[in-house]
């Protein structure tokens, strides 16, 4: 569909904000752990989650859009890791990265909380000790299909 | 979202009761979710407008009992977890468990020279990757994105190499008590061949965006000196000991898997700043590379990659159907490992941070009794309260970046 100058397109303003903010889900700087180099390498040339739109990562929970729990979640860290959360403006999406965020992985210890979904939802949850970059990448594609699918996003829905 | 509804533990309030406050001073939380403290260090800062006055690091963010974990796996199981603490440098933790351990089981002088070979072959390979890493974060952390770009490309050359020998990118388990998980697979040595020669021509890239560059000079030179003896008092190992003109490396000081046969300078510097640390790390690749390049002939040998000794290492697969003792060997070394006798043993290896440090315990059992590791980045970390006082916080940020603690291993 090509749209010329003078022409227009009819849409549900709903759809409009869901494409808009399915293109730029900005992740939240939160490295923990091993994951963490995982995550910074899929902003480098090899992975590109720039397709994405994802690129952008920011340090103040207050401009994120996605918390990215990367890695193991020590005791020490929880409350940090709840505050972060609760600090991020709605809409948020939250993706456990790896083993040790979704299950406390093999740390089956008095350290680490056994998953982060524990402490704040989860929408995607990513396998592997650490997870390859590619895995990260579709479970960014799962937020964004999930928000042009009428989950939580858009304008009207809000979850 | 029935997530939401669980009960929770309050957040504890941040409260920055470990640093005084006296006259002008206010005080200042850093971290722990920072985008330049590389990972999840949280420093108490007490400041005069930009000025730091005293730096408390608080650590332990990301403590995850990796020594106690280990203590319920089987000697050869503890390494999963031993290798999950310096994440950066995977290969050189299992390496001086792995050491240890033969020591402690009096196998040092049994290891096959091609096992010994590959040990050095990846522990190298992960000192390249990781100063990879240390320089793209330190980059960012100082505004130059380019080189991020520049260090992860490389860093994907090498992390493909670990995945083609140990099956996974970050914590293949390659090294093994006894020797090496399996022999290189097929096609190995030319991928090896082609970073070699890649590996130059990528080196003079990162020399050429950083070294002359003088913003980058202006942000890092005469900044957190150390002197020889105060890096000796504080117990500072690694690049940034030999940036101050100390030339203590352990692969020369107490050589280990034949690294006295190999050929590689040292390199130290004098000034002690943030720039002369900058230097020797990149110098260090540069060895790092004439050392994979003697590696690289010694490889055309072929040999056996693991101990002869089917009470620690089990028999070769196929072995098994023919053989009544390999079977009963495999059975026995997969349902129960095996057993280390009673004492104790310490062993050292230059991981890209500084000297890592295992002393392991035995009881007798086929489970390590207890292991206390010596990290790097620990000691190196509390430096910082030393250097920091008088600088700016933009400064401390380039101080904690040019020391390289990961804090998988300060915690532990």
């Amino acid at each position: 569909m090509e749209v010329g100058p003078g022409h227009f397109l009819l849409a549900k303003l709903d759809d409009v904000a869901r494409w808009a903010q399915s293109s730029s889900v900005w992740p939240l700087t939160m490295g923990l752990a091993c994951c963490a180099i995982e995550m910074m390498t899929v902003t480098a040339p090899e992975y590109d989650i720039a397709r994405l739109g994802s690129e952008v990562f920011r340090s103040s929970p207050r401009q994120a859009d996605l918390m990215i729990v990367s890695g193991r979640v020590a005791q020490k860290m929880a409350p940090v890791v709840k505050r972060l959360h609760d600090q991020m403006a709605d809409p948020k999406w939250v993706i456990s990265m790896g083993a040790c965020a979704s299950s406390g992985g093999v740390f089956d210890n008095y350290a680490v909380v056994q998953g982060v979904d524990t402490i704040i939802p989860v929408d995607v949850y990513v396998p592997g000790c650490p997870p390859t970059p590619d895995g990260l990448l579709y479970a960014v594609n799962l937020i964004q299909q999930q928000i042009r699918e009428g989950g939580r996003g858009g304008v009207l829905a809000r979850g | 979202m029935s997530t939401t509804e669980r009960p929770t533990t309050p957040p504890e309030p941040m409260t920055p009761e470990i640093v005084s406050r006296e006259g002008n001073s206010m005080v200042l939380s850093m971290g722990p979710q920072h985008p330049s403290t590389h990972g999840v260090l949280q420093i108490m800062l007490e400041i005069e407008g930009e000025t730091v006055v005293k730096a408390e690091p608080e650590i332990g963010y990301l403590h995850t009992g990796i020594e106690k974990s280990a203590e319920n796996l089987f000697w050869t199981q503890a390494q999963t977890v031993i290798e999950r603490m310096d994440y950066l440098a995977p290969e050189s933790n299992a390496l001086c468990y792995a050491l240890a351990a033969e020591r402690l089981l009096g196998i040092e002088g049994k290891i096959p020279e091609r096992a010994q070979t590959i040990r050095v072959l990846f522990s190298e390979l992960t000192r390249m990757a990781s100063h990879c890493v240390w320089l793209g974060t330190h980059g960012i952390d100082i505004g130059a994105i380019s080189v991020f770009f520049y260090c992860f490309d490389l860093r994907e050359n090498l992390l493909d190499l670990q995945e083609a020998a140990g099956g996974a990118r970050m914590h293949p388990n390659y090294m093994r008590i006894g020797g090496v998980n399996g022999d290189l697979p097929q096609g190995f040595l030319d991928r090896f061949d082609a970073l070699l020669e890649k590996f130059p021509g990528r080196m003079r890239d990162l020399r050429g965006l950083l070294q002359a560059n003088p913003i980058f000079q202006d942000r890092t030179i005469d900044v957190g000196t150390l002197t020889p003896e105060e890096a000796v008092r504080w117990n500072v190992t690694g690049p940034a000991l030999r940036a101050s003109g100390v030339a203590y490396d352990v692969r020369r000081a107490f050589p280990y898997c034949g690294f006295e046969t190999y050929e590689f300078d040292v390199p130290t510097r004098t000034e002690g700043d943030a720039y002369a640390r900058f230097l020797v790390r990149l110098d260090e690749m540069e060895e790092s590379y004439k050392i994979l390049k003697q590696v690289r002939k010694r490889l055309d040998t072929p040999g056996a990659v693991m101990i002869d000794d089917p009470k620690i290492a089990a028999p070769p697969k196929e072995t098994i159907a023919l053989s009544m003792e390999a079977l009963i060997h495999h059975f026995k070394i997969v349902s129960e490992g095996f057993r280390i006798p009673p004492g104790d043993a310490y062993a050292s290896v230059e991981s890209p941070r500084g000297e890592l440090g295992y002393y392991i315990v035995s009881d007798g059992g086929n489970r390590p009794y207890r292991i206390r590791t010596r990290p790097p980045s620990l000691y190196n970390l509390q430096v910082l309260k030393h250097i920091a006082p008088g600088n700016l916080i933009a400064d401390l940020v380039v101080m904690i970046g040019s020391l390289d603690p990961v804090f998988g291993e300060v915690d532990r």
